[in-house]
């Protein structure tokens, strides 16, 4: 049950979406997948690259799969019968996520009849920054999180990853409220970043790895890691500082 | 015209060369609506579109801008399905010179347009569009060359050349138009008989505000709520979403919408800092962006950035987009008495490209680009400067400045300057 936190800030960190969806689905976990920022087929030609197949996830039932932009087209333009998870789309003023928590949870319940074919339950979600963009307030997005939280990671002892945007110097304060106070809850923070000196060919940015102990405050010294990554058509490679191969 | 004929084929093999790639890259892939992701079936139906070709890096279909220059550093074209957000300048001259170009090339393309505009009506812009350039001595070949998309050099220099090709306008069947990319006059308008030939429809806020839609769902602000609405009626009558099957010819939408966020579309976002619809720009970028990923569509997005107060909307904005694009005119400011920016009008940032269907994306080596407009063209051109730490913290050009420096009698024409030219 840990909740890891993706961070990219000037830069774009969806390779690392790509990468935990791959992990998991190839570790024969039960995914839900809320992609909110592209659509499937997206994710599934980056996914055959790195060598799984999700239209023969979501078939078999591995993986639950809901496709932000093509719902809200479905959901904004059509009054719906019962609630849908992106029912906030419609909603004027302040909206709260109790449905796309249902819809998570009802997607991730451990099936009845025994058949168990999967390990734990795990949730993607990419991203919240753009729940802020759509009208719900960063407290929102926290109470979200929190009940996944306590669904996925408590009840049924599943992982929750989900990727967030830093702003950086562009003084948005509902996404910094959101992020450090998901960086306060996650176990694992994976935070990319752009290369302080600029652009760079071969090196396409930082990526730093803090493992956390949200349980124990300062008990333990948190570990930290820094990685300069190049991103390749079918994989990423990393590298300790410095020690590109395109400098060595 | 026998000429315009080899054209044809010329540009047709291109387009057969990129099928080619794209099925070899694409063996299994199953084709997921009219969502270009190519299929071996699909490539040849997705080549017959006019004005498209499949991008050579993972057979994503793309169209032109309406500026070769532009198509190049954007890494071949835009791709069907995505936004081009242009940042405005601060007088709205130069994006209003692209937003048209894009729609001229639609003309020429015999796509299908959407323009929606709070300020002009729709169709005294489309009377206002550049006349393609035309030349008889075409040259295939370098054409090919123009057109294609190849890694950009470290040098990339998109200096026009002298010679234009354009097919004329015989509009029977996929060898007219089969050309990607054309270049304009921008003195010139475009001939009322192809504007008539054209497919448009018009949204002209003003117009619309009386009338009564329906009124739910609240979320948006009226404009834009009715601007969302037009184009799905519009997306879905003409069936570019795929769910008309009687379409015999499939054809893409461009979409045109100006100065979108700013007042005149009863946003407020650009007047305070907190207002009170801050999301209402978002929510209808985030529909527009599900709209167009359903269909085969492509657009393009002015918007008034320098007006807009609050900064975390910019770079929500630019979350929220796919393409981005800022221009920066030297008009009117400090720079345009600056030496170094003595033959440009502007600035232009390509300040991100959307990796679609992939991992990496392609950037071009050049980050400082510069545009004028000439008495006809548009050009783009990167600018290189040395920055030198020391004496009087002055910016030292290469070479002419230097020449300029300690050679004072140098006549100015054979000053080679800093932009570097690829003449052919």
């Amino acid at each position: 049950g840990k909740l890891t936190l993706l961070c990219d800030a000037k830069t774009d960190g969806s390779f690392l979406v790509h990468h935990f969806l791959s992990f998991y689905l190839k570790a024969n976990c039960k995914v839900c997948f809320v992609a909110l920022v592209q659509s499937f087929s997206h994710y599934n030609i980056v996914g055959r690259k790195l060598g799984v197949s999700l239209t023969a996830a979501r078939e078999c039932g591995q993986l639950v799969f809901l496709e932000g932009l093509k719902s809200s087209v479905d959901v904004f333009f059509r009054a719906q019968a019962e609630p849908h998870p992106l029912q906030f789309l419609r909603e004027a003023d302040v909206g709260n996520l109790q449905p796309l928590y249902e819809f998570i949870r009802e997607a991730l319940k451990p099936m009845e009849d025994g058949q168990a074919a999967w390990r734990y339950p795990v949730l993607l979600v990419d991203d919240l920054s753009v729940l802020l963009s759509l009208g719900l307030g960063a407290v929102a997005g926290l109470d979200f999180m929190h009940y996944c939280r306590v669904a996925v990671c408590w009840e049924q002892k599943g992982n929750i990853v989900a990727l967030v945007h830093d702003s950086g110097d562009a003084e948005d304060e509902e996404n910094d409220i959101l992020l450090n106070g998901l960086s306060h809850q996650s176990h694992l923070i994976l935070r990319a970043e752009g290369l302080a000196t600029g652009f760079c060919r071969d090196v396409h940015g930082q990526l730093k790895i803090l493992w956390r102990t949200p349980s124990q405050p300062a008990a333990q010294r948190d570990r930290s890691l820094t990685y300069q990554y190049k991103i390749q058509d079918k994989s990423v490679s990393f590298f300790a500082k410095g020690m590109s191969p395109a400098v060595l | 015209m026998a000429a315009a004929a080899d054209c044809g084929t010329g540009a047709g093999s291109t387009g057969s060369i990129g099928a080619a790639a794209c099925k070899n890259n694409v063996t299994s892939f199953q084709r997921k609506g009219p969502r270009a992701s190519g299929t071996d079936s699909g490539c040849s139906r997705l080549v017959s579109i006019a004005g498209t070709r499949p991008s050579v890096r993972n057979g994503q279909l793309l169209v032109s801008t309406g500026l070769p220059a532009l198509d190049q550093l954007l890494g071949g074209g835009l791709a069907v399905g995505t936004v081009l957000l242009i940042e405005e300048d601060k007088y709205n001259t130069y994006s209003s010179l692209l937003f048209k170009f894009f729609l001229a090339e639609g003309i020429i393309n015999g796509h299908t347009l959407l323009v929606a505009s709070a300020k002009e009506d729709p169709a005294d812009i489309l009377q206002e569009l550049p006349a393609p350039l035309l030349d008889d001595n075409c040259k295939k070949d370098f054409d090919e060359d123009v057109c294609n998309h190849k890694t950009p050099d470290s040098n990339i220099k998109m200096k026009i050349a002298w010679r234009y090709q354009l097919l004329p306008k015989m509009e029977s069947g996929p060898v007219s138009s089969s050309r990607f990319g054309h270049y304009y006059d921008a003195s010139k308008r475009m001939p009322q008989e192809l504007i008539e030939e054209s497919k448009w429809h018009g949204f002209f806020f003003p117009e619309k505000l009386s009338s009564t839609l329906t009124t739910e769902p609240r979320s948006l602000t009226g404009g834009y709520r009715k601007l969302l609405q037009f184009i799905q009626n519009v997306i879905y009558e003409e069936g570019f979403d795929g769910s008309n099957p009687q379409k015999k010819q499939k054809n893409i939408l461009r979409i045109g919408i100006q100065n979108l966020g700013s007042p005149l579309w009863g946003d407020d976002i650009c007047c305070t800092e907190n207002c009170d619809n801050s999301h209402s720009l978002t929510k209808f970028l985030y529909v527009l962006r599900g709209l167009l990923r359903t269909s085969l569509s492509a657009c393009i997005i002015t918007m008034p950035t320098h007006l807009i107060q609050n900064k975390a909307v910019i770079s929500r904005v630019t979350n929220l987009s796919d393409t981005v694009v800022g221009l920066e005119s030297f008009t009117g400011s400090g720079r345009e008495t600056n030496p170094l920016y003595k033959d440009y009008h502007g600035l232009i940032h390509i300040r991100q490209i959307p990796r679609l269907n992939n991992l990496i994306y392609d950037v071009s080596d050049v980050k400082d680009l510069a545009f004028k407009l000439k008495r006809k063209l548009f050009t783009i051109e990167c600018i290189t400067k040395l920055t030198s730490y020391g004496t009087q913290g002055q910016k030292y050009l290469l070479p002419g400045h230097l020449q300029r420096k300690f050679a004072i009698n140098k006549n100015r024409y054979f000053r080679t300057l800093h932009n570097l030219n690829k003449t052919y």
